[in-house]
């Protein structure tokens, strides 16, 4: 891929990178709000009466399913984020960097 | 082999193992004394990051902490994971693609301001020291219980130890010494659990053995048997919480803020070759904390079900073995409140403060108390809650190469983040306030040199406060968070993500955030601690919560201050667009 120099082309393609970048955050960190202090604070004692195994679910949430949750969140992202860039030519995948520790 | 034979064999060779690493990986330039050169794999990374995050206080503390909080403890389980999503979101990969060396780097040069450099390495600092005397004071216990060595003998090991890896290696050193104590930690941990785990329930995984029914024959689940014993002896319900809602929920908040604003997190992802490895590693260091994270509160309600069922109406000459043990090093005591010579475990404490033994032995052969007994309730059992990860292994009879274990596991966890601690210690002196403030002329091998003296310096400094701990240490370890959160954050949140925040918006911020919080946490914890309670407190939230108000209030100066400011420069908008575009990372550089 060859090198662009900065024009306007260019600072519109990072523009709407930019925003979709935003509005793919304002998503996720919604979930990530949802199953913490949703699911695990705030509507605990409602999920409290269904049960997951031996688990009420509202404490479920609050000591292990959030946890499960967010690493979602972050292998989503990662991958998400990364198409976006791809179809923006953004991405990073040609960078070098002095060691190629990389597997 | 004696367990203590073993447990000198354990701890020496993941000793020797660190060392080996050390002299492996020493670093020669700044660049790699700073962030490893910055070519460091993510996977390995996320696993030295976990290492670095997770304390003597997650390894040793929290599954105590949740046995006996129960449900409200889910605000540390909540609040130390999910700012791992913050990080990875929302900074990370930004303060990646910006390529510096520290956090005070960042702040400096996006507000093009030395003050706003200073007030970032203030903050810093302060954070760092806070945070670790608490991990040397850990080391010290381990050596003490353990080893047999008096405490401050164990502190000055652990400094020897640290301080040759961390002061030869730089993050070179720490990086790979901590991918080697991550190991050695989450093995320690996780395999007393799974024999826990299917001692009670059949099922060895410990999450889903805490989810299962008991296998006594009852068909009752774990949690809804422990609810019912600690009902009948006066305990809240172990699910049920006893914290108000808005206290969990901003404590939580505060916790995951601070996270990820904490600078020795924060700079293990500039240690990376690009900004999309950013955001991987933070994931694999989510994963590799989660490991420990989701089996902590399996450990926390094993535990307690183990030591009431073999303490709780249980007669003193037949205490179990772990009960005295524990009790000869003063962490558990019994005062026979009614003279029967059964131990009974009740709600409420059995006397004020800590035991005072007499030196003396009652009745029944327990060690007798000077403490006056608590009138209002019938407990008779104290016991220091940071016990229960180390007595677990015995509590429940396993064998001594796995108390050995948790001697390594422990040290490990203390040692790692202290050492993670002490290179951001070092780097904001000799990188932050002498290169880019004081003495910009330092040539690279004196910048080199500094940093060493000031890891020097740390260790020391650390080592005192480990050995004679300041009354404060246990007191301000919200300080931490509550500081992180309160002005690191919201500064390089703005950053990345407000081009218009300017120079004397984010400095206003910073320093409102940082007094409003300090002072209150400083008040309540320090000054008059008598009136720490739910009625004095703004809103009922907590000295340990109150970081998520002074960010807000962080927020709402900064914006206001930089809406009648001078707007921000022209190059200062353009480096903000190129560190939100991955593509032209390249290294970490020098000015």
């Amino acid at each position: 891929m060859d090198d662009k120099t900065p024009t306007e082309e260019t600072n519109a393609a990072e523009a709407s990178y930019w925003r979709e970048n935003v509005r793919l955050l304002v998503t996720l960190m919604a979930i990530w709000f949802a199953c913490s202090f949703g699911a695990g604070i705030l509507f605990r004692d409602f999920l409290d009466q269904f049960m997951l195994g031996g688990y009420p679910l509202g404490f479920w949430f609050a000591q292990q399913g959030s946890i499960y949750i967010f690493i979602g969140l972050i292998i989503f992202y990662s991958w998400k984020i990364h198409r976006i860039e791809q179809r923006y030519h953004l991405d990073d995948d040609d960078e070098q960097s002095d060691s190629e520790s990389e597997g | 082999m004696e367990t203590q034979t073993l447990i000198y064999l354990f701890v020496g060779l993941s000793f020797a193992l660190y060392i080996g690493i050390a002299i492996w990986s020493r670093a020669g330039s700044t660049k790699e004394f700073y962030v490893a050169g910055g070519g460091v794999n993510p996977v390995v990374n996320g696993m030295a990051t976990a290492a670095d995050w997770m304390s003597a206080a997650s390894f040793l503390s929290m599954a105590g902490l949740i046995a006996f909080m129960g449900y409200d403890a889910s605000v540390y389980l909540m609040g130390w994971t999910g700012g791992y999503v913050m990080l990875a979101l929302l900074l990370a990969p930004y303060l990646r693609k910006f390529g510096q060396f520290t956090v005070p780097d960042f702040i400096g040069t996006r507000y093009y301001s030395s003050a706003a450099r200073v007030v970032a390495v203030i903050c810093l600092i302060f954070i760092s020291f806070t945070y670790i005397a608490g991990q040397m004071r850990g080391v010290g216990i381990v050596f003490s219980q353990f080893l047999q060595v008096e405490i401050t003998m164990g502190v000055i090991i652990g400094m020897g130890i640290v301080f040759i890896y961390a002061v030869l290696g730089g993050m070179k050193g720490i990086t790979y010494t901590q991918v080697a104590q991550y190991c050695v930690l989450i093995f320690a941990y996780l395999v007393p659990a799974f024999f826990i785990s299917f001692m009670l329930t059949d099922n060895p995984i410990p999450q889903l053995g805490l989810g299962s029914a008991l296998n006594d024959g009852s068909g009752v689940s774990v949690l809804q048997k422990l609810d019912n014993v600690l009902v009948e002896l006066g305990f809240n319900q172990y699910t049920a919480g006893s914290k108000s809602m808005i206290d969990m929920f901003c404590i939580t908040m505060a916790l995951m803020v601070g996270t990820a604003g904490l600078p020795h997190v924060i700079v293990r992802f500039f240690t990376v070759p690009k900004a999309s490895d950013a955001r991987k590693s933070a994931g694999w260091a989510l994963v590799f904390i989660a490991l420990l994270y989701t089996t902590a509160p399996a450990v926390g309600a094993f535990g307690m079900y183990n030591f009431v069922n073999q303490t709780n109406e249980v007669e003193y000459s037949e205490a179990p073995s772990f009960f005295t043990s524990w009790e000869k090093a003063g962490l558990i005591a019994f005062q026979d409140k009614n003279g029967d010579g059964v131990m009974q475990y009740r709600a409420g404490t059995a006397f004020d403060g800590k035991p005072e033994f007499t030196g003396e032995t009652g009745p029944s052969g327990e060690r007798a108390i000077a403490n006056a007994p608590g009138t209002d309730n019938a407990n008779e059992v104290y016991v220091d809650r940071d016990i229960m990860v180390l007595a677990n292994p015995e509590i429940a009879n396993l064998p001594g190469w796995v108390v050995a274990l948790m001697a390594a596991g422990g040290l490990a966890a203390a040692l790692s983040t202290a050492a993670g601690l002490l290179l951001v210690i070092s780097s904001s002196v000799s990188h932050d306030l002498l290169k880019s403030t004081f003495a910009p002329n330092i040539s690279a091998k004196g910048e080199l040199l500094a940093a060493r003296l000031a890891a020097t310096a740390a260790i020391v400094v650390a080592g005192y406060l480990g050995i004679y701990p300041p009354g404060w240490v246990a007191q301000v370890v919200a300080f931490a968070f509550g500081l992180a959160a309160s002005s690191l954050f919201p500064a390089i949140f703005m950053g990345i993500f407000f081009k218009g925040m300017n120079k004397e918006g984010a400095i206003a911020g910073m320093v409102s955030g940082l007094v409003f919080t300090f002072t209150y946490i400083a008040y309540f914890k320090l000054m008059n601690p008598e009136a720490n309670v739910a009625a004095n407190w703004l809103f009922g939230i907590s000295p340990e919560g109150i970081g998520v108000i002074g960010m807000l209030i962080n927020f709402a100066v900064a914006i206001a201050v930089a809406s009648f400011t001078a707007k921000t420069p022209a190059d200062i908008r353009k480096l903000v667009d190129s560190i939100r575009v991955p593509r032209g990372a390249g290294d970490a550089s020098l000015h």
